[in-house]
């Protein structure tokens, strides 16, 4: 990659990123180069790295091999040029609670290099365009979890920065709460900032990005626009709830015929789920498959494929079973018979 | 073309970037707003290290003060300057919370991610924390006088020994932030500053050093604690001898500063590395 014309010049280039800790190999030789102008959700289980990734782009963790270069500049040569061209908003609300909203992005405003005025003036900016002008004068003790990650993600704007890194937005929000967040995003987009975001959610990743890179044990593992990594990698899922557990047995076995792939079985929620080609016609099917069969059912329902079912896909197992591998002191609550293949 | 002119009404005010960034001095003191109007804002943590530290200075007061024997001295005017030298650390177990907790909050993060020099991040978090220090050891001090302190020494004296006492603050707020630093969430740093109890008590603080049992004599006779309380304690009384010292006032400031210096020549770069790595 050359730097030749700097406003189409990738806004993140990593090569072979490999980060250790300890044993633990967080990235093991990620690659990622990221045109402008297009939001890229990473995607990817607890511990897939994305947080790690998040962080070296942030210039807050030093990578112990390969290359990186954020906005042009070397991320470690150059972390301070790095700086000025990003607005970080973690996994938490980082924000002080016992100071005003319209208090918390002046500080930050200041810490980016405005002066008195240019802190105040950008300060209100942000208020507005994230719909906290009202509540910009209160105390963030008094926000809500969500006005609290609207106000965390304005702080990450009050330097007009260039990428916007954007670590589980909206991760712990409720649904009203996400959407309001994922307004804000898109706004920002809308506006001309580069953002890059780790979710877990494919819906999320869905929502705000034109790419979506999946992430495994360090590694990326699936690059591509949502729809292609959809049709790779998983298939709509028609989705039945039974009444009775006794049920499930049954039904797995009659929805078998409808679906592509063997249905897999989820005793704790009592749910089969399988995947089928074409979803309209295959939800009718399913409905007559279990009204014939006489089974009482709380719910069928078509959807697409989840991040479990894309994950599946491509790398033949759950992400809890990915997450197990990274934190084997967790007891394992899917070994009831979560995700148990039935065989058709 | 990506210039920032945010969608709504026609006229609202947009987002511009900077055009210099911030320098060490503005850094700081943006951080050190921020810990001072936390602190004001959260009477809580007022009152809370008020009343620990009054119900302590009260124990020590009247009720083990009655079986300490420090000689024709009366104990209150013995405890005092050790006492105040104590809540330094008390207070400064404080300070390591709140720099585990932004750790923890991800507030370090967001401030090491921005363009600013992250030592002046740090020493703004510290001056700002040794400045409300400087606060409690006033209200510290003024309590010891309700409860019938009286220093013996002259008005300047008595207000050096304050002022050396503030300095010690700054110190240790290195070794605090450090432990803060290092622990990387609240619980963690509250554990660890369980260590301020055998600081402050092995020492000279509460009771005369030669009452404890000889192999602890020679530790608690060199450990800085008693360094500082004897500079302090001299100065209060106007005499070393008066407290039991031998060597004269100058001797014990000297020695203090000696470790004032000593500390904050380790732990201030140990800090700063620790937070500034990456």
């Amino acid at each position: 990659m050359t730097n030749s014309a700097p406003a189409s010049a990738p806004i993140i280039e990593a090569h072979g990123l490999v980060k250790r800790f300890g044993k633990v190999e967080a990235l093991a030789g990620l690659d990622l180069v990221a045109e402008p102008g297009r939001v890229v959700a990473i995607l990817g289980p607890n511990g897939a790295g994305k947080t790690t990734f998040v962080r070296s782009l942030a210039t807050l963790v030093r990578p112990d091999e390969g290359g990186l270069r954020v906005a042009g500049f070397d991320a470690l040569r150059r972390p301070d040029q790095v700086r000025r061209a990003i607005g970080l908003a973690g996994q938490f609300a980082a924000v002080e609670e016992a100071m005003t909203g319209r208090e918390n992005l002046r500080m930050v405003a200041r810490l980016f290099g405005h002066d008195r005025r240019g802190a105040a003036r950008n300060a209100a900016a942000v208020l507005d365009q994230l719909g906290l002008t009202d509540a910009g004068d209160r105390l963030v003790r008094t926000y809500s979890g969500g006005m609290r990650r609207r106000l965390d993600l304005g702080a990450s704007l009050v330097g007009a920065p260039r990428l916007l890194l954007l670590d589980e937005p909206t991760t712990g929000l409720d649904p009203r709460s996400r959407n309001e967040l994922w307004e804000a995003i898109r706004s920002l987009v809308a506006a001309g900032t580069d953002v890059l975001l780790t979710t877990q959610y494919l819906d999320e990743a869905d929502q705000l990005a034109q790419r979506v890179v999946i992430v495994d044990h360090g590694r990326v593992i699936a690059d591509g626009t949502p729809g292609e990594l959809k049709s790779r990698a998983g298939r709509d899922v028609v989705e039945v709830r039974a009444t009775q557990g006794d049920d499930l047995a049954p039904l797995a076995q009659a929805l078998a015929a409808l679906g592509v792939e063997a249905p897999r079985v989820d005793t704790g929620t009592k749910r089969v789920t399988v995947p089928v080609v074409a979803g309209r016609a295959a939800i009718a099917d399913a409905v007559r498959v279990v009204d014939g069969l006489g089974v009482e059912v709380d719910d069928i329902g078509l959807r697409r494929p989840t991040l479990d079912e894309v994950f599946l896909t491509l790398t033949g197992r759950s992400p809890e079973a990915a997450d197990e591998t990274d934190e084997t002191d967790e007891t394992d609550e899917t070994s009831d018979g979560r995700d148990a293949v039935v065989a058709a | 073309m990506s210039t920032l002119t945010l969608a709504p009404a026609a006229g609202a005010p947009t987002v511009v970037a900077p055009a210099r960034t911030a320098g060490p001095l503005a850094t700081a003191l943006a951080v050190a707003g921020r810990t001072t109007r936390r602190f004001v804002r959260t009477p809580q943590l007022l009152v809370v290290s008020t009343v620990t530290g009054a119900m302590f200075l009260l124990i020590f007061r009247y009720v083990f003060g009655g079986a300490i024997d420090t000689g024709p001295l009366p104990y209150v005017d013995f405890l005092v300057p050790g006492y105040v030298v104590t809540s330094v650390l008390f207070t400064g177990s404080n300070a390591a919370s709140g720099v585990a907790e932004d750790m923890e909050a991800g507030i370090t993060d967001r401030f090491r991610s921005l363009p600013v020099s992250r030592t002046a991040l740090l020493a703004g978090r510290v001056a700002a924390e040794s400045a409300l220090l400087a606060l409690g050891l006033a209200v510290t001090t003024a309590l010891g006088l309700v409860v019938g302190f009286r220093p013996h020494g002259a008005v300047v004296e008595s207000l050096a020994a304050f002022g050396l006492c503030v300095v010690f603050g700054f110190a240790f707020m290195w070794v605090f932030a450090l432990l803060g630093l290092i622990a990387g969430n609240a619980q963690a740093a509250q554990g660890m500053a369980l260590l301020v109890f055998p600081v402050s008590f092995v020492s000279s603080a509460m009771v005369p050093v030669d009452s404890m049992p000889g192999w602890m004599q020679p530790i608690a006779e060199h450990q800085p604690i008693t360094v500082m309380t004897n500079a302090v304690r001299s100065l209060c009384l106007g005499d070393p001898a008066l407290a039991g010292l031998s060597g004269s006032t100058a001797h014990w400031v000297g020695l203090s500063l000696a470790w004032t210096a000593g500390i904050v020549a380790v732990f201030a770069p140990l800090a700063v590395r620790r937070y500034r790595r990456t």
